[in-house]
């Protein structure tokens, strides 16, 4: 599916001027609050009209000022779940989630209730009032809700954010199942860095209403100049790993990446699953020579593809290990005495303790992590 | 007790015609109050602060005026009344049918106010969400909506009961008291006031008042109480 978006539009003295398309099986919309993240999902969805512009999801036309197209929100079969559940207070659990089959024609439905109630986990919850679920059932009631409409097309708009860590845990690997198992587009609403490098397969990233960049995951996340100010810690590699086997003896799983073997502490997967992992460039040092005496157990080597000023006094070294690219972020003095420049041949050494359940999603098993 | 329903005919005719002209009265308010109350409650056009006005005037205006106004509008000769009378054969003056409109239009403001009240009350984008789903604005209105505004509506309707069933000055202006067409319980208590040896008629009457009316409440209360549970609104 392609999602594109061409649309100019005014709320006030805020403006949102948004232009790109999409392929991904999630796309992130991705930025700082007031960047026009909401706007942009109220536009898709059908809640506000553009001043202007164009929307389309697969060559359907959804919005098209120009040719006077707009499709009521009730029939642009978008499922969207919001930040705060939005669950109708006066029904059950179960009418909650058949709302939307009533108004999708029988030829066009294809999600099931079972398999939705099996896939999200919520078959205990079904005879109980949403006043009387956490926010965290809330949450995956809504995702159940609407899945059950069969949409073409799914709007989340941080579905997370209202929620704690705990519960953000128990909600993301449905997030990915659904992702995974579903053959439904996603567009995935996130302020969080750790949300957006574990679930998406693309990013917009916005700002100030305007659209900032767009790509891979792989590449937006490593252009820590476009996360926002409180999030740009967090920033660096994106690496998608398989698990290679588990040590059992120091609590540790071996991951297997491009890059080379990286140790983690123990994940609760199958060896052979998929992991993706995020190196966050703070965590990644540099070194001239392979480093003997070292108590940090992964040391990658690579070749430095890009040297980028940083914010202060650091700068961003990109070092290409066997196609990956791990970002390091240093002082400008290490850079300085390390006499680092393109081209060079160099170590990135990232402590395995470094890693946690952010950057290595659900898997970390619980007693490893912090 | 049995001094109590020991009722003459005419006595207890009065009675059931109360009943019946505010049941009547409140169960045809029903759908324009919504209406109106949604159209208060979201709206947003010009003359809606004059709407607003006119809605509430009755309970501002003395229930004479409001009844003299009825008559000049759907008397006999009014242009409203005769209209009806031709086209539908509907006729209110003089009969009881006038008195539930009488009465209808006087608890009008109350229901109105009650339902706007909790039209007002609901989240909106709870509605939102339902649109998402696929249901047009009168299925939202039907599933979400009304639901979420039943509370609203029973004491809406429970005050347009109350208010009818002692509504008196516009009734007895509009309609007159005639007994076994028109003359309702206050107007029944009016005129055993009139007369002498009334006291003890009256007092038999205004008891039965009181109890109906103490009735309707708690019904309303009861019914009001078991839909919230039902609802458990966060």
């Amino acid at each position: 599916m392609t999602l594109s978006v061409d649309i100019r539009h005014r709320l006030g003295d805020f403006a949102v001027e948004a232009l790109f398309d999409s392929a991904g099986r999630l796309t992130a919309l991705f930025g700082p609050s007031g960047s026009g993240k909401s706007t942009l999902i109220n536009l898709i969805a059908g809640l506000i009209c553009p001043d202007k512009g164009r929307i389309a999801v697969d060559g359907r036309v959804l919005v098209d000022t120009e040719a006077r197209i707009f499709v009521p929100m009730h029939k642009r079969r978008i499922g969207i779940v919001f930040q705060d559940a939005r669950l109708f207070p006066h029904m059950s659990v179960a009418s909650n989630l058949r709302y939307g089959r009533w108004f999708t024609p029988a030829s066009e439905r294809y999600a099931k209730m079972d398999a939705v109630v099996e896939l999200l986990g919520i078959g205990h919850l079904l005879d109980r009032r949403p006043a009387k679920l956490s926010g965290g059932e809330k949450q995956r009631v809504a995702i159940g809700r609407a899945l059950l409409a069969s949409p073409k097309l799914f709007l989340m708009d941080e579905p997370l954010a209202s929620l704690d860590e705990a519960r953000k845990a128990e909600i993301l690997p449905y997030i990915e199942r659904l992702r995974d198992e579903t053959k439904i587009p996603i567009v995935y609403v996130s302020h969080s860095v750790a949300e957006v490098a574990r679930l998406a397969s693309d990013v917009v990233v916005l700002s100030q209403g305007r659209v900032a960049a767009s790509g891979p995951t792989e590449a937006i996340m490593q252009r820590l100049d476009l996360l926002p100010a409180e999030e740009r810690g967090e920033g660096g590699a994106v690496l998608d790993t398989k698990v290679l086997r588990h040590d059992e003896a120091f609590g540790m799983t071996v991951l297997g990446s491009p890059a080379g073997e990286i140790r983690v502490p123990k994940l609760a997967m199958a060896a052979g699953a998929p992991v993706r992992i995020r190196i966050r460039a703070r965590d990644v040092m540099i070194a001239t020579a392979r480093p003997a005496g070292l108590s940090a157990l992964n040391i990658l080597a690579g070749t430095i593809t890009a040297v980028r000023p940083g914010i202060g006094p650091t700068v961003e070294i990109a070092i290409d290990c066997n196609g990956a690219i791990v970002l390091a972020r240093i002082t400008v003095q290490s850079k300085h005495t390390l006499r680092l420049a393109l081209g060079q041949e160099v170590f990135a050494v990232i402590k395995t303790v470094s890693f946690d359940s952010a950057t290595t999603g659900a898997g970390l098993s619980v007693e490893a992590d912090g | 007790m049995n001094w109590l329903l020991d009722l003459t005919p005419d006595e207890w005719n009065a009675v059931r015609l109360s009943i019946k002209v505010a049941t009547v009265a409140m169960i045809a308010s029903l759908p324009p109050g919504i209406l109106l109350a949604l159209l208060l409650a979201r709206g947003r056009f010009w003359g809606k602060t004059l709407l607003n006005g006119l809605v509430h005037l009755p309970l501002i205006l003395p229930p004479v005026v409001t009844g003299y106004l009825l008559l000049l509008t759907f008397g006999r000769r009014g242009p409203a009344g005769a209209f009806l009378a031709e086209h539908f054969g509907i006729v209110f003056s003089f009969r009881w049918t006038g008195a539930a409109l009488a009465c209808g239009i006087m608890g009008f403001p109350l229901m109105v106010r009650a339902i706007r009240l909790s039209i007002e009350a609901v989240d909106r984008r709870i509605e939102a969400a339902a649109g998402t789903l696929g249901a047009n604005p009168l299925w939202v209105f039907a599933t979400i909506t009304l639901p979420l505004i039943l509370p609203g509506l029973i004491a809406g309707a429970m005050l347009s009961f109350a208010k009818a069933m002692g509504e008196f000055g516009a009734t007895i202006t509009f309609v007159s008291n005639i007994p076994n067409e028109t003359q309702t319980l206050p107007s029944a208590i009016y005129t055993f006031t009139q007369v002498p040896g009334g006291d003890e008629g009256a007092l038999r009457l205004t008891l039965i008042s009181i109890v109906i009316s103490m009735v309707a409440l708690v019904a309303s209360e009861v019914l009001a109480r078991r839909v919230g549970r039902r609802m458990d609104i966060e």
